[in-house]
């Protein structure tokens, strides 16, 4: 097993012409992506792009119908759902949860990868829960049921079990999704932290600004396939936002955070500061469709 | 309090209330017997070189009439109990039970067939056989209808085990329209029963029962991830398809192993996983246990009950009506569906 060194040569995740059908349907065609360790990686793109398909089968969740996907080297779709979750741990987008556990019983199911099924509970696999809940800010309701939560709180316990998994690759479903500005904030400061510590981040991020300010990359997705990579000002341009949201939109700088900020424009709305609009209308039912993907 | 300690805590509780139960109904019957000379003519059976000793007749009564028995409702209360955890945590339904793949249907075609058809089985099949063969083959056949390409979807399963039940039922009617003077026997079997239990047929479930058991408890971690759902059970590192069809396996033998014996019990496997949920919480590793030691206690107790009246009636009578009140009492009072 390679994963997890800092010494393996890079990139830690490859995925190379990858597509995926779902029933059918060509959800994603011809996507490639590399992403080296130490780096946080973030996918953008209107509803439907086919972002959480992305990450479901970068996890192994799905088999592609075409290409491939190596992370530390190797084929994750070959490998075990052992050996494979030692190397990939998801943070999922739906949290609703249908039991009645305690936070930390969900947190230590984390540790499952690296259990057999005779080993004791070991110092390691403490620490690793330990450490989870506190960065994760969720010790102070350990011995809650995940079902009296809330839909961030039960956010972040699903965030602190993928940290327990202690896995090179860390795949985020709009990990911000249910939190409020504040644990917006400290999640992503979080994954910074553990991205600068060797680990690779990709999540899934609706919030353009927010996927600015924190990724190193970005990745916009468009109708499953991908229409442009690189860093955030590079990415996030009013033409390639036209290109796949259909929306039109104003491109400035954060006076505060000094990163890429994205207004979008309603019907018939001009920018404040006089610039005539750069994009045309919204085409209707574009970036409104949500299927869940 | 880790988990280690409650499981030890509440397993020793349950084993305690399971001996009481034990030396209390050993006591009742035709003769009652005071449980002080019960515990000694228990206690002086003959593999143990304890030195007891009790009065013959008391010996004879608790040792070679009423022990086989109570020890049968113990085991099967235990397949059932723990059957009944391992398939709503399986199948994430409050309302599974251990027959939700057809196991009890099956078995009970086989054993009414034997009854009622006129021509002897081949290969010298008794009813338990043919009903144990049945409910086996039942459970593999629903299994391979719900399974496409290497996948079985749960809500599958549970579909196509509610049409095969449907399906059995109208061989069972069919069956039943046809049994002519043997349709009390039929009847009888149909609602579970202990009565005449020898100490052969126990000694068979006790050597099949116990090597299962240890088999689900070894996969009670593997369970509690898969009720997080699969997609997420599997980046968790459990097999999924591989661990279902083995939890599916054996709690269908287990459970098969226990209706050939008995008929069809219901409702100890439903309610008994349920209550343990209310005390113990959701964890397959404290709750498998405890479900076990509670169902041995629940079937024995109703099963006193169900030969202690005036005549007696098939212990499955006694388990749905005593047991759907308290479950209907349990829905109302807390919030049972949860799993």
């Amino acid at each position: 097993m390679t994963g997890g060194d800092p010494a393996q040569p890079n990139p830690l995740l490859a995925v190379d012409g990858l597509g995926v059908q779902l029933d059918g349907t060509t959800v994603l065609d011809g996507i490639d992506a590399t992403a080296d360790r130490g780096r946080f990686l973030g996918i953008v793109g209107p509803n439907g792009a086919g972002k959480t398909t992305l990450l479901r089968t970068i996890a192994g969740a799905i088999d592609p119908a075409a290409g491939r996907v190596a992370v530390a080297g190797e084929p994750i779709h070959d490998l075990t759902s052992k050996a494979a979750s030692r190397l990939v741990a998801k943070v999922p987008q739906d949290t609703t949860v249908g039991f009645e556990f305690d936070v930390r019983t969900v947190v230590e199911m984390g540790r499952n990868p690296h259990r057999s099924r005779v080993d004791g509970w070991t110092d390691t696999d403490v620490a690793a829960v330990e450490q989870a809940l506190d960065r994760t800010d969720t010790r102070q309701f350990a011995d809650r049921g995940i079902a009296t939560l809330s839909g961030g709180e039960r956010q972040r316990v699903l965030l602190a079990r993928a940290l327990a998994q202690d896995a090179p690759l860390l795949l985020l479903d709009e990990p911000t999704g249910s939190l409020d500005i504040n644990h917006q904030v400290r999640t992503l400061e979080l994954v910074r932290d553990l991205v600068s510590e060797g680990r690779t981040a990709l999540a899934a991020i609706h919030d353009l600004d927010l996927a600015a300010r924190f990724c190193d990359e970005l990745v916009l997705l468009s109708d499953g396939g991908v229409v442009a990579a690189g860093p955030p000002e590079a990415v996030l341009t009013e033409s390639e936002i036209r290109n796949a949201f259909g929306a039109s939109v104003v491109v400035s700088e954060n006076p505060v955070t000094e990163t890429v900020s994205v207004t979008a424009l309603g019907a018939g709305e001009t920018p404040a500061d006089g610039r005539s609009e750069t994009s045309p209308a919204p085409q209707p039912g574009r970036g409104s469709k949500d299927s869940g993907r | 309090m880790t988990l280690r300690t409650r499981t030890l805590a509440w397993s020793a509780g349950l084993t305690a209330v399971l001996a009481a139960v034990l030396v209390i109904s050993a006591g009742i019957g035709p003769v009652s017997i005071p449980p002080a000379t019960v515990a000694r003519a228990l206690l002086s059976a003959d593999p143990l070189p304890l030195g007891f000793e009790a009065p013959r007749t008391s010996r004879i009564i608790v040792l070679n009439v009423r022990l086989p028995r109570i020890a049968l409702a113990a085991f099967v209360g235990v397949a059932l109990a723990t059957a009944g955890t391992v398939m709503q945590g399986f199948f994430r339904n409050p309302m599974a039970d251990p027959s939700i793949i057809g196991v009890s249907s099956g078995a009970a075609v086989g054993a009414v067939a034997t009854i009622v058809l006129p021509f002897a089985f081949p290969f010298g099949l008794e009813l338990q056989g043919a009903a144990f063969l049945a409910a086996v083959i039942t459970a593999f056949a629903v299994y391979l209808i719900a399974t496409q390409g290497g996948q079985t979807p749960t809500a599958t399963l549970l579909l196509a085990g509610v049409a095969v039940q449907t399906f059995l039922g109208a061989i069972i009617s069919l069956l039943l329209l046809h049994s002519g003077q043997s349709i009390r026997r039929v009847v009888y079997w149909l609602m579970g029963h202990l009565g005449g239990t020898t100490w052969g047929e126990v000694r068979v479930i006790a050597v099949v029962l116990p090597p299962l058991f240890f088999v689900l408890l070894f996969y009670a971690r593997d369970l509690n991830v898969l009720l997080l759902g699969e997609e997420e059970a599997h980046g968790l590192g459990v097999e999924v398809e591989r661990t279902k069809r083995i939890l599916l396996a054996v709690s269908s033998v287990v459970t098969a192993a226990a209706v050939a014996v008995t008929g069809v019990i219901g409702f100890v496997g439903l309610i008994v996983p349920h209550g343990m949920r209310l005390l113990v919480g959701p964890d397959h590793r404290i709750l498998l246990p405890t479900s076990a030691l509670a169902g041995a206690s629940f079937l024995v107790a109703t099963d006193t009950l169900a030969r202690s009246g005036p005549a007696e009636v098939p212990v499955g009578i006694v388990t749905a009506a005593l047991g759907a009140p308290f479950f209907l009492y349990l829905l109302r009072s807390r919030e049972v569906t949860k799993l």
